[in-house]
């Protein structure tokens, strides 16, 4: 298939690890921000064919997982008004908040509705008048800009029963908020290929600037990720850390800026909750004032009540990488896909799932 | 555990296998249901009055809610006979009867429940079976999806034929019968509008006549076991939960590893585009008209030669072998040559596909 065989070429694939293995002298540990490129890594088999100097750790790229345990209640809580019809992508269904997750407020008479796309939930609005419709916007750069047009579209129809929760996150400040912690030393950053489509590979010249540390773009085929841990063992033994993009066929260095101006136009960026990074400022996108009545936190303030973080769970460290998965002494045991007790497990960008779906034994 | 039924305990993954064990079996449990095979396959030798009464019987029940109930290649009729045709045919069972119950919401319009039971009859007759007993119940609007079917088949096993998930061994040869994920992304992309160059169709057929084939192929081998036949181990149609859910049920039952190749399972490129755009892998999407079969290694040359001339079996491949390695577990070797596990479905946001 075209498009795809070409980057899963074992030959090529074979050539470029013989290069990398060949110029990797020194022990090096690269983050894949992107939960995409995890799922990727895993299910081709990646880490076991690195040379084994090349060791590759997880990073917080992952929308759902990062999602604060209180605004996951929030959105529960929404859920359970009359008249009120939640859409959502279907990852958000079975994260377990406080109390339950959305799948089991569904399952309790909720209208909870899976969607592929914001619009798909503007299609909704447009068909159930008399609902609120509201849409749980959880994401990156990558979403943010079809939730905007969303927002814009139904400015334009006159629609007045869309509204969107916005948890949007930017993904810059999460790496920066990762490298000044310190607790995990990481010699290079394997860029997220579809945020920097919107975002642009320019966006990332702070790693090298600020903290020396090569950033490498990856698209999510094999050869992508093959060739963007060759690009950062390169300038990792040069010694000339760089932002190289990996991902020519879909990322420009100023990124899309249609994306960008719609984004913008719609919201503004404001302070975000993430889990396991807490409170960040300028860490996350709200509607911008002139939006405001399409806020769904403001047009239905609910009170979810105290969060309860459950007991043992790793979620948040496995977030910033300062462990792995089955580092965790729920992985496996207690938490599993089925029963999970931590997002992680449940998206499918969630490190702990890619583990357990892919990993567990040698094999 | 969540004490209320969600979506993913019918999605025939790991949700849909606890609910089985710890609630049906636990209240319905006997022999002949423990084996949890596609159908119950029934020995019996009594005494009716003076005259001597033996057989073997396979008897199987399945219901039906695909939504959209008519879709590229099928609906859910022929989905109805085929599922059941199938489950027979998987015990190594020729399918005879079948029942039809159906569950109609107020309000469903006549000709479209006319055309659903006239593709059953057409599907029936194609497959060599009859519906011979059935039942109709309606009710109230919104209460039901526009209708849904249940069918019950019965068939006649012949001797020395005894496949099953329990009898596979290290050695044996894993055979598809075709492509996968047709079924699935055929139903996905349906509701989800999504249009491809070259379209998608469902796989839903019945299968009985290439395991007829198979079993022809097997008595006409030189074997020395006795009868050919016994050397087909093992017959899955990989439905709901796909190709990996079917292999990690076998492995699981039989205490065997089996190793896949991921580059010799055969994908259509609508398929693979799909799955793609939808984040799926198709080794987890539903199959309708798909088996696949552990044989014993001398005669696996032989089988798949015969189903490739078998118009449901043209693309049949190996696709891997079982090993007394890592015993209950699947394991792949992708494209790239690395080892990884294929595990069973666990609660995918799919979508009613049968």
């Amino acid at each position: 298939m075209k498009y795809i065989d070409e980057f899963r070429d074992p030959q090529l694939a074979r050539t470029l690890l013989a290069n990398t293995r060949a110029r990797s002298t020194q022990p090096v540990r690269f983050m894949e921000f992107c939960g995409g490129h995890t799922h990727a890594i895993f299910r081709h088999g990646l880490r076991q064919m690195l040379p084994p100097t090349v060791k590759l750790r997880s990073g917080p790229g992952c929308p759902v997982c990062v999602t604060a345990s209180a605004d996951l209640d929030r959105a529960i809580a929404l859920a359970k008004l009359p008249d009120v019809l939640i859409t959502t992508f279907g990852d958000m269904l079975k994260v377990p908040g406080s109390h339950g997750a959305l799948q089991t407020a569904k399952a309790e008479g909720a209208d909870v509705r899976v969607v592929y796309s914001a619009l798909d939930a503007l299609q909704i609005a447009r068909d159930h008048p008399e609902r609120a419709v509201i849409f749980l916007g959880v994401g990156f750069e990558t979403t943010a800009p079809t939730v905007a047009v969303s927002i814009l579209e139904a400015e334009a129809g006159g629609l007045d029963n869309f509204y969107v929760l916005s948890l949007h996150k930017l993904t810059p400040p999460a790496t920066r908020a990762i490298l000044d912690a310190g607790e995990v030393r990481l010699s290079g950053i394997i860029g997220p290929g579809h945020v920097t489509t919107v975002i642009g590979s320019r966006a990332w010249e702070f790693l090298p600037r600020d903290y020396s540390v090569p950033c490498a773009v990856a698209g999510f085929e094999p050869l992508d990720i093959l060739r963007a841990v060759a690009a950062l063992v390169e300038m990792v033994e040069s010694g000339q850390p760089a932002v190289v993009n990996a991902y020519a066929r879909g990322v420009h260095p100023e990124g899309n800026r249609t994306a960008l101006d719609i984004m913008h136009r719609v919201f503004e960026v404001s302070e975000a909750d993430w889990r396991g990074l807490g409170r960040m400022p300028a860490s996350g996108l709200a509607l911008r004032p002139e939006y405001a009545r399409f806020d769904a936190a403001l047009a239905f303030p609910v009170d979810p009540g105290p969060t309860r973080e459950h007991e043992g769970c790793r979620c948040g460290d496995v977030l910033r990488g300062t462990v792995e998965p089955p580092d965790c002494p729920l992985f496996r045991r207690v938490c599993t896909p089925a029963r999970p007790v931590g997002p992680c497990m449940v998206s499918a960008e969630g490190a702990c799932a890619a583990w357990y779906r892919y990993g567990g034994v040698d094999v | 555990m969540s004490d209320k039924i969600l979506l993913a305990h019918g999605s025939g993954g790991q949700l849909s296998h606890e609910l089985v064990e710890h609630l049906f079996l636990k209240y319905f449990d006997n022999p002949i249901l423990a084996h949890l095979d596609d159908a119950a396959v029934v020995r019996e030798t009594r005494f009716f009055g003076k005259n001597r009464v033996s057989g073997k019987l396979a008897f199987t029940t399945d219901s039906y809610v695909v939504s959209p109930i008519f879709f590229p290649g099928g609906d859910i009729g022929k989905l109805a006979v085929c599922g059941t045709v199938n489950d027979l045919a998987m015990r190594g069972a020729m399918p005879l009867y079948l029942s039809a119950g159906f569950i109609l919401e107020e309000g469903l319009p006549l000709a479209d429940l006319e055309r659903v039971v006239a593709s059953m009859a057409v599907t029936a007759q194609a497959a060599g079976v009859q519906i011979v007993t059935g039942d109709t119940k309606v009710v109230d609007h919104g209460k039901a999806d526009r209708l849904f079917i249940n069918t019950a088949g019965v068939g006649v096993v012949s001797a020395g034929v005894n496949p099953g998930g329990d009898q596979v061994r290290p050695g044996d040869v894993v055979i598809l019968s075709g492509t996968v994920g047709d079924h699935g992304m055929t139903i996905m992309s349906q509701r989800e509008g999504l249009r491809f160059d070259s379209p998608l169709v469902s796989d839903c057929a019945p299968l009985h006549g290439l395991v007829a084939a198979m079993l022809d192929a097997l008595s006409s081998l030189p074997l020395g076991e006795g009868s050919g036949v016994r050397a087909l181990h093992c017959l899955r149609d990989p439905t709901r939960g796909g190709l990996a859910t079917a292999l990690n049920e076998v492995a699981g039952k039989s205490g065997v590893g089996i190793e896949i190749e991921e580059h010799a399972v055969p994908v259509r490129d609508a398929v693979r585009a799909a799955c793609e755009l939808l984040g799926l892998d198709p080794l987890y999407v539903a199959n309708e008209g798909k088996l696949v079969t552990f044989v014993a290694t001398e005669a696996a040359d032989a089988v798949l030669a015969r189903m490739r001339t078998h118009e449901y079996g043209r693309e049949a491949a190996i696709i891997g072998q079982v090993t007394a390695e890592h015993a209950g577990r699947v394991v792949l070797r992708t494209a790239l040559g690395a080892r990884r596990v294929l595990d069973m479905l666990v609660g995918e946001q799919l979508p009613r596909i049968c």
